[in-house]
């Protein structure tokens, strides 16, 4: 019996959605603060790597199919090809929503410290969810087929 | 709308393998007929604006693209006079590779979808070679060194994960490893010299570093770190050491993409020796120093060629040898920079290029056909091919020759112009490299008649030919081949011409980026 | 001279993990000396930004009239850090991949008895 004890089976559940939380707001913030796409996956996937810690790979394999994670993994970097072509007619990777007033993300904010506007910055914030998402799937998927390839019985070559 | 595609091409370069590359998982659901052609469309998308760019730069000069700015050329807005954006830049040199390695990937992507039986995740390993593409493009367009540094790191990934691909044999496991340790290791030593010298200059641009350098020591050490590392990725020796294992383990039609992204490499060291240290390095030193490691190169290759008894390892190390072929040339041209014969030199360096990455890559294929057709890759167990496997016989004929650089094939034209000048510049090294051909083709005619000619061995009984679809790979390599031997004039004068006096003249990449709008 | 420690940190960092990759046999170390050169090097790209007295380059945390870009600290190197950091987790993954394939196959990790490819 290899199983972790129940103390440690009710904690990680009580703290799975405050990394995750923790994480996402990190990814929001991507440009007013140090964060971004990388860093605030990266949080959420220590938070799944957490539970597959905790509850063993059986566990989470039952419930999270591979070809999940590896179609939200192709919608992430799609979304991010197809940001990155929107303002083609201008260059590629040309910031089309940036210092418009009306737009989503579209305010300008002024130069030097200031508070921070989340309503600024134009494409980043969503190239950072869209990062964000590849980043989760894709370190998510690292972890649980290590954990499941390296099962003492069996293991899926 | 008055969409330029001209102007936007060195992104859409970019852009389009790499949509395709995280599309082919989505297309895949499809049916595989699908996919396969989806990708085979992309690549040859790709290449038909490929070859709109080069007539463009032919007529037009250097193309510059500045991601993100508000016209594709505007490397300095707002009268600030440093290069700011990440900015490719394509010259006569950029476009010639880039001609090579989407001709390479077009010709491994149509010799794939009849190659593979009937293997499992099949998606997986066409995104990860349009991955590769997109990996060696990057390489090859970019005027940034912190962006090539991305792009080699993205081909070494590609490319390790395309060496595994037969995971239930333990020799490609190890090939896969071993090639990827190394190649980890000596990226961290470009990013180091990459630090080095932005903290010196204060620029990653290739173009601001080339006009603000000065020979200082830390700059020596920086290059020292650029030319081994990217010389341990170009397979030169003594470093060329995972190139047998890496090229003689994985899937043929990897091989050939492999073989293109190491030419990619090679492509660096030119582009450093050339332009980004070109106004201050010391031209006889480095030249002499390139003419010595490939000698030891051709050396290398041939004679370890000789006692290989495995089909793939055999055309490795004969790759390993022609890449000697290029840097003796590209070496001649650097340690007699005023003599008349050094542009001769520098041209068949060049041309040599194109003709290798074809010769090789039509030898790797054949010898994945055989593999096919017969699942046996020792030359003991092969024999008496040519009753049943007619085309390929012939395939490996042309190969064979074009290897030896016998006429009329295109490595003759590359080969003639190297033995010309380096005579030249000193008898022994045109020596040495005319009798590591005639021993290449030695080499070769020993394996073409143990494999296909001599008598049929009984396990070898109901061999058949190999299907259409690599049929049709083997002979778009073998026309192109012919063709240039028939023709090396008009190539010459149109694509490599204009390569070597692109990287002769480093004044006219720097100008482009510095000196206008 | 406390200017230079970070280099000299660097320095080390690199000769140990040099000295994992070539003088040990277990894959798992060599996977993990490579991750030390890597942190190496991903040290002395962030080091190489420094400027004395400078402050984080985050517009909102800078206390009022500051300087910019005079008093802070260079942010592109740490632009470079964290792609190269990226880089690292992937190749490091897919090294880690390759062993488990490799225990697999050969139900050993010692690199001298994983070796059929020898000329």
């Amino acid at each position: 019996m290899n199983d972790t004890s129940k103390i440690i089976k009710t904690i990680s559940a009580i703290m799975f959605p405050f990394v995750t939380i923790y994480g996402l707001y990190v990814i929001m913030h991507g440009h007013l603060t140090p964060g971004g796409g990388f860093q605030g996956g990266a949080i959420v996937a220590s938070g799944c790597a957490l539970l597959v810690v905790a509850f063993g790979s059986e566990a989470i394999a039952k419930k999270v199919k591979e070809s999940d994670l590896s179609i939200l993994e192709s919608v992430g970097a799609l979304g991010f090809i197809s940001l990155a072509f929107i303002g083609i007619a201008t260059t590629f990777f040309y910031n089309v929503l940036a210092g418009r007033s009306g737009s989503l993300f579209g305010k300008i904010p002024p130069f030097g410290s200031n508070p921070g506007y989340l309503n600024s910055g134009g494409l980043l914030p969503l190239m950072n969810f869209a990062v964000g998402t590849k980043v989760i799937a894709g370190l998510f998927a690292i972890v649980l087929i290590l954990a499941i390839a390296t099962r003492k019985k069996g293991g899926r070559t | 709308m008055s969409f330029d595609v001209i102007s936007h091409s060195p992104a859409l370069l970019i852009a389009i393998p790499l949509f395709g590359a995280f599309f082919t998982p989505v297309i895949s659901r499809l049916h595989a007929k699908v996919r396969d052609g989806f990708v085979i469309v992309v690549i040859a998308l790709t290449e038909i604006l490929a070859i709109f760019l080069a007539q463009d730069i032919y007529t037009n000069g250097i193309r510059k693209y500045v991601f993100g700015a508000s016209l594709p050329s505007l490397t300095r807005p707002d009268t600030i006079s440093i290069p700011v954006r990440i900015i490719f830049e394509v010259d006569g040199m950029s476009i010639f590779m880039v001609l090579i390695s989407l001709t390479i990937a077009l010709v491994a992507a149509i010799y794939s979808t009849s190659f593979f039986k009937k293997e499992d995740g099949l998606d997986r390993y066409y995104t990860l070679l349009l991955l590769l593409t997109v990996g060696m493009l990057g390489m090859e367009l970019t005027g940034d060194l912190f962006n090539f540094f991305v792009f080699l790191e993205i081909t070494s990934i590609s490319s390790t994960a395309l060496i595994a691909f037969w995971i239930d044999r333990g020799e490609s496991l190890e090939a896969a490893l071993k090639y990827i340790i190394i190649s980890s290791l000596g990226a961290l030593f470009v990013l180091m010299a990459i630090g080095f010298l932005y903290g010196q200059y204060d620029a990653l641009n290739i173009a601001a570093l080339a006009n603000s350098i000065q020979f200082t020591f830390i700059d020596k050490i920086a290059l020292v770190l650029l030319l081994a590392a990217l010389a341990m990725k170009a397979g030169i020796a003594p470093m060329h050491m995972w190139l047998p294992d890496a090229y003689g383990e994985a899937p043929p039609s990897v091989t050939i993409a492999i073989v293109a992204a190491t030419q990619a490499s090679l492509y660096a060291v030119l582009r450093i020796c050339f332009t980004l240290y070109g106004s201050v390095i010391g031209m006889s030193t480095i030249g002499w120093l390139l003419i010595g490691l490939g000698l030891l190169t051709i050396f290398v290759g041939v004679t370890m060629a000789l006692i290989q008894k495995s089909l793939t390892r055999t055309i490795a190390y004969a790759a390993v040898g022609e890449i000697g072929y290029m840097i003796i040339g590209v070496g001649t041209a650097l340690a007699a920079s005023t003599e008349t014969f050094a542009s001769v030199a520098l041209k068949g360096g060049i041309f040599h290029i194109f003709n290798d990455v074809l010769d090789i890559g039509l030898l790797f294929l054949v010898a994945g056909a055989v593999i096919y057709a017969t699942n046996e890759r020792s030359l003991e167990n092969l024999g008496g091919l040519a009753r049943r496997m007619k085309y390929t016989t012939i395939f490996f004929l042309i190969g064979l020759l074009a290897v030896a650089g016998m006429p009329p094939m295109n490595g003759f034209a590359s080969k003639i112009l190297i033995y010309e000048s380096t005579y030249q510049l000193n008898p022994i090294i045109s020596i040495i490299a005319i009798l590591s051909s005639i021993l290449l083709l030695a080499i070769f005619v020993k394996i073409f008649y143990s494999l296909f000619l001599g008598p049929e061995l009984p396990n070898l009984k109901d061999v058949k030919e190999v299907p259409t679809g690599m049929l049709i790979a083997m002979s778009i390599l073998a026309i192109v081949i012919i063709i240039i031997g028939l023709f090396p004039g008009y190539f010459m004068q149109n694509l490599v011409e204009p390569a070597a006096t692109a990287l002769s003249n480093p004044s006219n990449y720097i100008n482009a980026i510095l000196g206008g709008a | 001279m406390i200017y230079n420690i970070p280099y000299i940190a660097v320095m080390l960092l690199i000769l140990v993990g040099l000295y994992a990759v070539i003088a040990k046999r277990n894959i798992i170390k060599i996977i993990m000396g490579i991750s030390i050169i890597e942190s190496g090097v991903n040290l002395f790209l962030v080091a190489l930004g420094y400027r004395e007295g400078g402050l984080a380059p985050i517009f909102t945390n800078l206390p009022e009239k500051t300087q910019i870009p005079g008093q802070l600290v260079l942010p592109v190197p740490q632009a470079l850090t964290l792609t190269s950091i990226v880089i690292g987790v992937a190749v490091l993954a897919l090294m880690l991949a390759l062993a488990v394939q490799i225990y697999k196959h050969y139900k050993t990790l010692d690199v001298r008895s994983v070796r059929r490819l020898k000329e």
